[in-house]
């Protein structure tokens, strides 16, 4: 009966599976958080497009500056651009109200936005923008419909609209498939602009867990310590043992 | 014992405070059976847990803001900010998880070996109000992160109490202090999470210890290992608890740890069960998340609560769920104690049993579907007969013969 039930159970996995990503296929980001390059060019992204209406007021620019190997000048010459000490929090100067008129919502805080997400999302999010007229902004949203932001990058990126194709499945039924594609093209093609967006999406991995690099050198170190501490810790069990039959 | 330790410092305390007399009760001259196995090492580790998860609470507390507008900064601030608050924080959140799935199988062995029958009634249902009692502190303290699904799991949990007839809205409205989770609730939960519970657990886990060590410890056969005792009045199957488990789960902690680690260090979101992602978006009263879920250890027993259509009766099976765990050694009469002795039907249902535990707790992670809530009913059904199987069984089970020693 046990076997049956697990049978039934994982017949049923799929389901869930589809239930649970909301039907949007995710693109996977494949970042490199050891790439100390690649987290200073998407550092670079998000102070001159994303900062100046969404916050990261959890992070401060002098750790950012510590953990990315830019030194504290650069940070301040190139990174900050509202002024001010490098030990401060990388708050925004748009005014709450001020963008809720705009966008209809205040930009959410972005410091724990890869966490909350994933980087998946995120990935397939900054490049699912396209041509929508209907809306007040112009555009629409794949993975976020009726999303409040522009497509900020829009001028790297191009514009894309939507091409809509009836496909067949497997079962028969016909089903829609939404596929974007570039009008109009940007300042970057888009190998680089998958790059650029990987990068930024780097960054927001790396600025929702901070300490995660740490994290990880010193864990390597503790299991190691451990490893030795248990077969210490057997041999002494042996030896105390060795009379109990 | 004692004569040698008269004089010294420890001859001056001995006379004012039972110091060498509480070591040799508890530990030096506690006699355990010689044969305990892997499943004896969740105790001990429980312990440990529970020091730990004081031990970072203390620090955590020094940082973190019990206010509703800087309580989900403050962590943050605490995981960015303070000197190790990472380690500490992610120590506190995995040592959450950890407690349970180490009850879990401590509760799981006393199932398995009888631990729970006469002459240790007493034991189990201490450990059962320590049970809930860290249900209830794993609970309140999930909602200090005030992410969203700290909130919003909050929110259902508490407006179950709604659905009791009559008092059902003011007793929600009181628990809360306000008409949604507030800065107010906030407040009250980390005052209980913090003091409260705590000094409640410790002094439980006293209680569970101390009935533990006047009756013994059983055993992997379930023998009672003061029947056969030497001229000097010890049991020949019994080994002093120190040195011998004290060395031999330090064994276990350094296994226990090495896994903690590995979560602590390269897991810390155990890919979302232990944190899950949508807590990492502060808590908005006015926004509510496509799908709460309650954390993992709470999911056996949600499922239960949705299996049922009425929101009330549902309640009531779920408070049933636990209840029932009380009243184990009342509802297993079998005077065989160990698994190891018993019918093959007793083990049947304890598979059951297990299968429809975990099946329950994976239910309650997922949406409310129709087939799904099906499947969740088939299993709470299975789960109570599990607890009705238990007086039918002995009636006609073959049991096999007990041993009269512990058999190695």
């Amino acid at each position: 009966m046990k076997k049956y039930l697990v049978i039934a159970l994982l017949a049923l996995a799929p389901a869930w599976v589809l239930a649970a990503g909301g039907g949007v296929h995710l693109d996977k980001a494949n970042i490199d958080p050891t790439n100390k390059q690649s987290l200073q060019r998407g550092a670079r992204i998000f102070v001159n497009y994303c900062l100046s209406c969404h916050s990261a007021a959890l992070m401060r620019y002098e750790r950012m500056g510590t953990d990315l190997g830019i030194d504290e000048k650069l940070v301040s010459e190139n990174l900050m651009f509202t002024g001010g000490k490098v030990g401060e929090l990388m708050t925004v100067a748009t005014a709450a109200d001020d963008a809720k008129e705009w966008f209809g919502i205040v930009p959410p805080d972005l410091s724990v936005i890869a966490r909350a997400r994933g980087v998946d999302w995120l990935y397939t999010y900054m490049r699912s923008f396209y041509r929508d007229d209907s809306r007040h902004i112009g555009v629409n949203n794949l993975v976020f419909p009726d999303v409040g932001m522009p497509n900020v990058l829009w001028e790297l990126q191009g514009i894309q609209e939507p091409v809509i194709t009836t496909v067949k499945g497997h079962d028969g039924t016909e089903h829609k498939v939404v596929k974007l594609e570039l009008s109009e093209s940007g300042l970057q093609t888009p190998k680089e602009f998958d790059r650029t967006v990987r990068d930024l999406v780097n960054f927001l991995d790396y600025m929702g867990e901070p300490a995660k690099y740490d994290r990880r050198q010193l864990g390597t170190r503790v299991i190691l310590f451990l490893l030795v501490f248990l077969v210490l810790a057997y041999l002494l069990k042996r030896n105390y043992w060795k009379d109990i039959h | 014992m004692g004569e040698k330790w008269n004089r010294g410092l420890l001859g001056w305390i001995d006379a004012r405070f039972p110091l060498s007399k509480m070591w040799y009760e508890h530990l030096a001259e506690y006699y355990a059976p010689k044969n305990f196995n892997f499943w004896y090492y969740f105790g001990s580790l429980a312990l440990m847990v529970l020091v730990l998860q004081i031990v970072t609470g203390v620090w955590l507390t020094m940082n973190y803001k019990p206010d509703a507008t800087l309580a989900f900064n403050s962590v943050e601030y605490i995981m960015r900010d303070v000197n190790w608050g990472w380690l500490i924080r992610y120590m506190h959140s995995t040592g959450a998880s950890m407690f349970f799935i180490v009850v879990y199988l401590h509760m799981f062995r006393g199932l398995i070996y009888g631990s729970f029958k006469k002459p240790r009634e007493l034991i189990w249902i201490f450990g059962m109000i320590i049970y809930v009692c860290l249900m209830a502190e794993a609970f309140m303290g999930y909602l200090l992160p005030w992410g969203q699904m700290s909130y919003w799991g909050a929110q259902v949990i508490i407006s179950l109490f709604g659905a009791i007839p009559g008092i059902g809205d003011s007793l929600a409205l009181w628990i809360r202090g306000d008409f949604v989770i507030a800065d107010a609730t906030l407040n009250r939960f980390f005052a209980f999470h913090v003091i409260a519970v705590p000094i409640v657990l410790l002094a439980l886990v006293v209680l569970h210890i101390l009935a533990l060590h006047e009756v013994g410890s059983n055993n992997p056969d379930g023998v009672d290992i003061k029947k056969h005792k030497d001229d000097n009045g010890i049991p020949l199957d019994g080994i002093p608890f120190h040195p011998y488990y004290t060395v031999k789960d330090i064994v276990g902690v350094a296994v226990f740890l090495i896994i903690f680690s590995v979560i602590v260090f390269f897991l810390p979101e155990m890919g979302g069960w232990f944190l899950e992602r949508d807590n990492f978006i502060p808590a908005d009263p006015l926004k509510t998340p496509e799908h709460i879920v309650p954390l993992w250890y709470f999911t056996p027993f949600y499922a239960i609560l949705r299996a049922v259509p009425d929101k009330f009766l549902g309640v009531v099976a779920m408070g049933g769920a636990i209840f029932v765990l009380f009243l184990l050694p009342w509802l297993d009469r079998s005077p065989v104690k160990s698994i190891r002795y018993r019918g093959v039907i007793y083990k049947i249902a304890i598979a059951v049993f297990v299968i429809s535990f975990v099946a329950l707790g994976y239910l309650g992670t997922q949406p409310a579907t129709e087939i799904m809530t099906w499947f969740a009913r088939v299993f709470s059904l299975l789960y109570f007969g599990f607890f009705v199987s238990l007086l039918i069984i002995p009636k006609f089970e073959k049991t096999k013969p007990v041993p009269d020693r512990v058999t190695p």
